[in-house]
């Protein structure tokens, strides 16, 4: 067993805190994207990613992802942290709790980044269920498969820090949770637009920062892998935006602002699964090329009936989808000591990462569908229609993003002892 | 030539617009306001201090008609803002004195008609 190291030991408890950061920025950044009425409630189902997946993690989503169990999902071995201690983790030389921490963060933005789909309508407490629910059973079976030693990462697919479960999970998820939900009352019938385009970049860059931390992190270590990661996590987001820039000002002209916020999210997805396998020039032909799918998708999403209202899967899911199969291409021993893609002499590694972006997208979207579904005869999952209109913050938090105080009448606190009440006046 | 002002609710003022629309009600201005009319407060709370919210969120509809699209006016107002809860708002028709468009200096029903395209 290897000893800790007190420098890769010091790296991780920060990258675990930087990828923390990243779901109050994503809460931002969505906040941002939707109406004003809608602000906290928005801003509020990131946070309860933390407060659910935090929970759920610790109790059995960790054991489910890292357990050795089968092939498809791990067993109870760690559940309730049974094991999981200071001693160092198999295969790395920081403690098993810190990586249970640092994993931990991973599931809790990805349950945050699946609300994208959702907003603006879910009912704020179906949505605790719904988080509860798909951070183990759509999330840490996917971790298992990419990370924990389930059948993809057995088989030598390469993921870096999560294409197949933050990613496509997330992505494809979303899509189910669009169709099932279904459409707010107002989607394609008005305008519906971003509130605050500051907060969408403010968030965009938050993000950015804090995925240093998630795919920096990622090599578990302050060693090579990590530092590559880390480097391509500058240069593919910055090569996404200038083609996101070109792109837009070739359809519009303009150059926008809250494109350029997906841009740098777009960029920093197609890094996610390649971070500590491809060259620099690499990561940034990555970030140049894989732009051009996630872009047609937005443009092209809001044009049918389905309200995936932030774009997650365009972001997340099709990003995701193009940094795996980019991998299987372009991935060099040289650069990452593991393996080769197609290009450099690698055939059946391209298979692999075939078989991922086949594999990931099936079950996040049918498992999620189904767990919908199921909810959806237990509880509603929308809010009505006349709530709706009023906004999810008042409605479902009793607070408004904007409050201004006019017309704010103070309700005295009940300072008195409570009354007592005579049982029997006669 | 009369002056129909609608106050409504804020999230029925893209319906109203639309039902104007289709009245082809065409000039208009609108705001937003504050107000009250009845309704139940609205309780909020900010940690410790729980307050009811005695104005609501309007907005304000001013429309400038001609005697003869003064019903319409007023029937595409109630259909576009009508929930049934207490809160949808009121309809106040007044009378106008004169009515002056600044770029032709027209008066009154000439002033009130849109010009065509």
């Amino acid at each position: 067993m290897s000893e800790i190291n007190t420098g890769d030991t010091a790296w991780m408890l920060t990258a675990t805190a930087l990828v923390l950061l990243m779901t109050p920025a994503l809460g931002l950044f969505y906040a941002g994207l939707v109406r004003s009425k809608n602000t906290l409630n928005t801003f509020m189902m990131c946070l309860a990613a933390i407060a659910v997946g935090a929970v759920t993690w610790t109790l059995v989503g960790y054991s489910f992802a890292f357990d050795e169990g089968n092939g498809f999902i791990g067993g109870v071995g760690f559940a309730f942290l049974n094991d999981v201690t200071l001693e160092p983790r198999d295969g790395t030389t920081i403690p098993h709790l810190l990586f249970m921490a640092f994993q931990g963060t991973f599931c809790i933005i990805t349950v945050a980044l699946v609300s994208g789909a959702v907003v603006e309508r879910m009912r704020f407490s179906a949505f605790l269920v719904f988080a509860a629910l798909w951070s183990v059973l759509v999330y840490a079976v996917l971790a298992h498969w990419a990370f924990g030693p389930g059948w993809l990462l057995d088989n030598g697919t390469l993921d870096f820090a999560g294409g197949v479960p933050v990613e496509m999970g997330s992505g494809f998820s979303a899509l189910a949770a669009a169709l099932v939900v279904g459409a707010r009352k107002d989607y394609g019938r008005q305008a519906l637009l971003p509130h605050n385009a500051v907060y969408v970049l403010l968030g965009a860059g938050l993000l950015w920062f804090g995925w240093f931390g998630f795919n920096g992190g990622s090599g578990f270590s302050a060693g090579n892998s990590g530092v590559l990661a880390f480097t391509n996590t500058l240069l593919c987001p910055a090569a996404t935006l200038v083609v996101w820039f070109a792109l837009d000002a070739v359809r519009d002209r303009q150059v926008t602002a809250v494109g350029a916020a997906t841009a740098i999210i777009v960029g920093c997805v197609l890094i996610t699964p390649a971070g500590g396998f491809l060259s620099p020039s690499w990561a940034m032909a990555l970030g140049a090329l894989g732009a051009v799918p996630s872009y047609a998708v937005i443009v092209w999403r809001p044009r049918t009936k389905v309200d995936e209202t932030l774009d997650v899967l365009a972001a997340h899911g099709v990003a995701g989808l193009t940094g795996i199969l980019f991998v299987g291409l372009f991935a060099q021993t040289s650069w990452n000591g593991v393996s080769d893609g197609l290009v450099y002499g690698d055939a059946g590694q391209f298979g692999w990462q075939v078989l991922a972006a086949l594999a990931a997208p099936a079950y996040a979207f049918t498992a999620t569908f189904v767990l919908l579904k199921v909810l959806e005869r237990l509880m509603p999952l929308r809010t009505s229609e006349r709530e709706e209109a009023l906004g999810m913050d008042i409605v479902h938090h009793g607070e408004e993003a904007y409050a201004t105080g006019e017309g704010a009448i103070l309700v005295e606190p009940e300072t008195s002892p409570p009354r007592r009440t005579v049982a029997n006046p006669t | 030539v009369k002056l129909v002002i609608g106050i409504v609710r804020p999230e029925k003022a893209n319906d109203v617009l639309e039902a104007l629309y289709r009245a082809e009600v065409r000039g208009l201005s609108i705001s937003r306001v504050q107000g009250h009319g009845g309704e139940l407060d609205r309780v909020e709370t900010y940690r410790g201090t729980t307050v009811k919210m005695g104005l609501a969120d309007k907005v304000r509809f001013e429309i400038a008609v001609s005697d003869p699209f003064v019903e319409p006016t007023i029937d595409a107002l109630r259909q576009g803002a009508q929930t049934g809860e207490v809160g949808d708002g009121k309809i106040f028709v007044v009378p106008l004195e004169r009515v002056v468009r600044i770029r032709t200096g027209e008066l009154d029903h000439g002033a009130v008609t849109p010009v065509g395209p």
